[in-house]
């Protein structure tokens, strides 16, 4: 309505073409801030996820969750779209949980502070279906397995693992979110579930 | 022993597949587990937590500060003790000596005043004719 005005009026109208010009930067502000507002919505809970397994610790995980997005916030206009949303923000959140790990063994004092539940508890997590005890204990006992060789490897063959075996994402996602290659992805992903392979076999 | 080595191989590739088989339903119920847990941390209600980041320049500066606080403090408590007992000791020292002196002082006019009583009491002037008698006497009491 109001750009129609100003079509029509030319150059006698100048004063309000800039308040129109500032309405459409509000509009494009309160777009921007909608879409940042869905994102969160959307990718919180994998961020969390992930952080949380990266971690074992759930207010760590919630607190770097929240570092991420302010992160993400702060750098929303710079991001153009070259990867999906998705990505960009597990890259984030890669860097930050690597930062945090690197300032905690800086930080050698405060070693003993780390919340992290033990393997048995985060073993204890198990969707409630249709199985038996028997079952449910068996299930028990392979994951307890798998956290097991998920604490015993490398920051970068944890992270591959993690994203590729509880996010479920692509090798050419898992590429870009980590800046490695493919190829390099695929081998930290081998060595990993070599890992774990001996792991179970280690148990039976 | 190409057969044997065929069914070694055969062996090897069944418990490869077995495996699979069991490693596929590990990260199965490994990807359940981790969702079943973010989900239930997730959704539950949490009390804002108040993190605190102390940096260790901080905590370093604090310590610093607190360490040349106390040096400082118990330099100049030592210090002033130092100073009290040393005027101490001197003012010991004075008063001994002068009481020394006095003492010695009181001694000299006691040795004088005995030497001038005894003077006055014994010594009396030996008349010119007697003279000889008392060199004599005297050179008795030398042998």
């Amino acid at each position: 309505m109001a750009s129609t005005r100003v079509m029509a009026a030319g150059t006698a109208l100048e004063p309000i073409t800039g308040a129109t010009a500032e309405e459409l930067a509000g509009r494009e502000l309160e777009a921007a801030t909608q879409e940042f507002s869905n994102l969160v919505v959307s990718h919180r809970p994998q961020i969390f996820r992930f952080l949380l397994a990266s971690t074992r610790d759930v207010d760590l995980a919630e607190t770097l969750t929240q570092e991420c997005f302010l992160k993400a916030h702060r750098n929303w206009g710079s991001f153009r779209g070259e990867s999906s949303a998705m990505t960009w923000l597990m890259r984030i959140a890669i860097n930050l949980q690597k930062d945090h790990w690197r300032n905690r063994r800086m930080q050698f004092w405060r070693h003993t502070q780390t919340n992290s539940v033990e393997l048995n508890e985060a073993s204890d997590w198990l969707p409630s279906g249709e199985r038996s005890a028997e079952q449910q204990m068996l299930a028990r006992e392979q994951v307890g397995h798998v956290w097991k060789a998920v604490e015993g490897l490398s920051e970068r063959q944890r992270t591959v693992f993690l994203l590729r075996f509880v996010d479920e994402r692509e090798l050419s996602e898992i590429a870009l979110a980590t800046g490695l290659s493919e190829g390099t992805v695929k081998a930290h992903l081998s060595r990993a579930l070599g890992k774990v392979r001996m792991e179970l076999k280690g148990k039976r | 022993m190409s057969l044997g080595m065929g069914k070694m191989d055969k062996m090897d590739k069944r418990t490869e597949e077995m495996t699979d088989g069991v490693l596929d339903e590990a990260l199965r119920n490994f990807r359940l587990s981790v969702h079943a847990w973010s989900e239930a941390a997730y959704s539950q209600p949490r009390s804002a937590a108040v993190v605190r980041k102390v940096s260790w320049r901080l905590v370093a500066g604090w310590a610093l500060g607190c360490v040349l606080a106390l040096g400082s403090l118990a330099g100049g408590v030592y210090e002033r003790h130092h100073r009290q007992e040393a005027a101490r000791i001197a003012a010991a020292v004075q008063a001994a000596r002068q009481q020394q002196m006095a003492a010695e002082q009181r001694a000299r006019e006691e040795d004088e005043d005995l030497l001038a009583k005894v003077d006055k009491d014994v010594s009396r002037a030996v008349p010119s004719a007697m003279e000889p008698l008392a060199q004599l006497m005297a050179e008795d009491e030398t042998q």
